[in-house]
């Protein structure tokens, strides 16, 4: 492998980590849900597409108001500003959406999922436009050198940025009583629900919790590419859908491992596929590869990389 | 339950046990059905009679997609991917593009036989687990097929990319051409016409094949498996060959449905297949109600002659109230749409016009 080469593999070993911090956080409100109700929570990508465009919209209020603040702290200030709004979004679509059918038939909240999912969009589009929205480089986006690959320090922000939270999370299930109690419900709704766990207490939390995660998710997004807009949680919900499933639905760190894992996969996938194929395919089917391991991992191991056997609820 | 949807029900239920009343009733509907392009161009012109016949393509899809949410009870949400599968099996069978002018009698079961195939590539490896993963993996489904359809252009052209496939051949049978108007006893039948009784003919046979399989022995195999798959399991339904071909077959119609289209429209292209197209055609099925077939169609008719409605009203309306238009007419319907899945599934999960047996079971 010639000094190139490796410059490119690392270049794309890199892209894929920044991208798999994202999935990775989206990937986790994914799991917590199915953990705590076994329910595919659909309209999840959707919260982080108004996370990033609230993030926006405050931004632009703090710049107009305080011209000389600088950008790492609007983004800061605006970010913690559309967190809230994602938590009370979340905690209205379990409230409304999904609470009143937690007996249904199972096809029933798949599709109110579905309906909020078109709603939400649909809200945004009318907020915000159909348009493009560039976002800012709030976070210098000026690149540097590593080993000869590029990257920027927006980049090191999410990755940083995401491992916190993640470690975060990670203590807050694992070491705290909310997290115990968490843990209790996803095991077993009504045996929890006897030991004194209050259970709508706990599945509003983890929707909230999720939800909280899907903003920052969101921000990091659109200040990697620059880019906001109404559709743009859609395609980064199902690939986080997908790396939930990959690491195992339902297991936290296989949520992590699987978002990590994934955007190496994309980013590899992408940056060889002409390669691979003879030019046939190019990176324009970068999308086309989370699915294709959705696929894959279903055949093959629909447990995914960590999770416990997924069978049809009797 | 509203009174006409009762008072309704209860007519259609004396009609039925009375021959006379019966051969009446359909005697009715048939001239109704017959006369009513002429009817709707002479009211609204040739734009009304086009809408009636996408509202047929709709009744079409609606009920195949019935047969995969509403019989077996998997939620496909990418629906409209074997809609693209069989408009573009025509396309490019079917045009200048390849060159290659195959007939509609051969086109159309080649539209619907590749979405059958498609349609168990996609349920093969996903159906034997639970119903969430499925929904996803035909929402994923939908969109790489439209990814493709976008970028196989280069370096092979295949779909022509997002430009699409046009010059499609018309939908003619040996010299019959439906895209020339014929004059048959004195009065001139444009070509939209013609493609009615087609799609009304297509359409009517769907809804025999829809009746006939709801009453059949896959049709309540479906609906075991729907209501308890491990008792159907149990009772010795091979439950995963059986969901199969609930999806074959929903993907065929699917396939046939997109056939017309492509033919129709003379033009296809990845724009009209976007994922948007699948949430309608679901939302016809869960709003009209799901399993039940006169339900659906009312659902897909309602839901098809919704846009026409919005342009006619809600666009006079704002620029009345705001002297602008505000709300593009297309946001409101998916808003609409949006709201409706959701407070159908809380209030009325049944839908609009559920069938007296789901009735009896959300009752009891």
């Amino acid at each position: 492998m010639s000094a190139v080469d490796f410059e490119i593999l690392l270049q794309q070993i890199l892209n894929g980590l920044v991208l798999g911090s994202v999935y990775a956080l989206v990937a986790l409100g994914y799991t917590m849900v199915y953990g705590v109700l076994g329910l595919i929570n659909f309209a999840h990508g959707e919260v982080v597409m108004i996370g990033a465009l609230s993030t926006l919209s405050a931004a632009r209020l703090l710049q107009s108001v305080l011209p000389g603040l600088p950008g790492p702290i609007v983004l800061l200030l605006s970010t913690l500003a559309a967190i809230p709004v994602c938590m009370a979004l979340g905690y209205t679509i379990e409230r409304v959406a999904y609470r009143p059918l937690r007996f249904a038939p199972r096809l029933a909240p798949l599709i109110t999922a579905i309906g909020v999912s078109i709603l939400l969009q649909n809200i945004a589009m009318v907020v915000w436009g159909r348009s493009y929205h560039s976002f800012p480089a709030y976070v210098s986006t000026e690149p540097f050198q590593v080993f000869g690959a590029t990257m920027t320090p927006v980049q090191v922000v999410i990755i940083v940025v995401a491992m916190a939270i993640m470690a975060g999370l990670m203590f807050l299930v694992h070491r705290t009583k909310l997290g115990r109690a968490m843990r209790a419900t996803a095991e077993n709704q009504s045996v929890a629900g006897l030991m004194g766990v209050n259970i709508n207490a706990i599945i509003s939390i983890t929707f909230v919790i999720g939800s909280a995660l899907a903003a920052v998710a969101g921000v990091m997004v659109a200040a990697n590419y620059s880019i906001a807009h109404y559709y743009m949680g859609f395609v980064l919900g199902l690939k986080a859908f997908t790396a939930a499933v990959l690491g195992g639905i339902g297991n936290l760190g296989g949520a992590v491992a699987g978002g990590l894992l994934l955007g190496l996969i994309e980013s590899l996938g992408a940056g060889y596929i002409g390669d691979l194929t003879g030019g046939f395919m190019g990176s324009n089917y970068q999308d086309v590869f989370a699915f294709f391991v959705l696929i894959m991992v279903l055949v093959f191991r629909p447990s995914g990389l960590m999770g416990e056997r997924v069978a049809e609820r009797a | 339950m509203s009174w006409a949807a009762k008072d309704l029900g209860d007519w259609v239920e004396t009609a039925k046990r009375d021959p006379r009343a019966r051969w009446l009733g359909v005697a009715l509907i048939a001239v109704a059905l017959a006369v009513l392009p002429f009817v709707a161009g002479a009211v609204g012109g040739r734009g009304w009679v086009r809408i009636i016949d996408f509202a047929l393509l709709y009744v079409m899809l609606a009920l195949g997609l019935n047969i995969v949410v509403g019989f077996a009870g998997l939620l496909d949400l990418g629906y409209i991917a074997f809609y693209a599968v069989g408009a573009y099996t025509y396309a490019l069978l079917a045009s200048p593009h390849f060159g290659i002018h195959l007939p509609v009698w051969l086109v159309l079961p080649m539209g619907a036989g590749v979405a059958g195939v498609f349609g168990v590539l996609l349920g093969a490896p996903t159906l034997k687990l639970r119903g969430d993963y499925l929904a996803i993996v035909t929402l994923g489904f939908g969109e790489i097929i439209r990814i493709f359809l976008n970028n196989l252009n280069a370096p092979v052209n295949i779909t022509n990319g997002p430009q699409g496939v046009n010059r499609i051949d018309p939908i003619s049978f040996s010299n019959f051409s439906l895209a020339r108007p014929v004059e048959v006893l004195g009065i001139d039948v444009p070509s939209v016409h013609l493609y009615y009784y087609l799609f009304l003919a297509l359409a009517l046979l769907v809804i025999f094949v829809s009746l006939r399989l709801e009453n059949s022995r896959i049709g309540r195999a479906w609906v075991a498996i729907r209501e308890d798959e491990v008792a159907a399991r149990a009772m010795g339904i091979n439950t995963r060959n059986i969901k199969l071909l609930a999806f074959a077959m929903g993907a065929s119609f699917g396939g046939i449905a997109g056939g017309l289209f492509a033919g129709f429209q003379g033009f296809v292209s990845p724009e009209s297949f976007i994922l948007m197209e699948s949430v309608v055609v679901l939302c016809m099925v869960v709003l009209g109600g799901m399993g039940h077939i006169p339900g659906v169609i009312l659902g897909a008719v309602l839901l098809a002659a919704m846009p026409e409605v919005f342009r006619n009203t809600i666009v006079p309306v704002q620029q009345q109230l705001f002297g602008k238009i505000v709300f593009d007419p297309e946001v409101v319907r998916m808003l609409l749409f949006g709201l409706a899945l959701v407070l159908v599934m809380l209030f009325r999960p049944a839908g609009i016009w559920p069938s007296t047996t789901r009735k009896r079971e959300l009752a009891s």
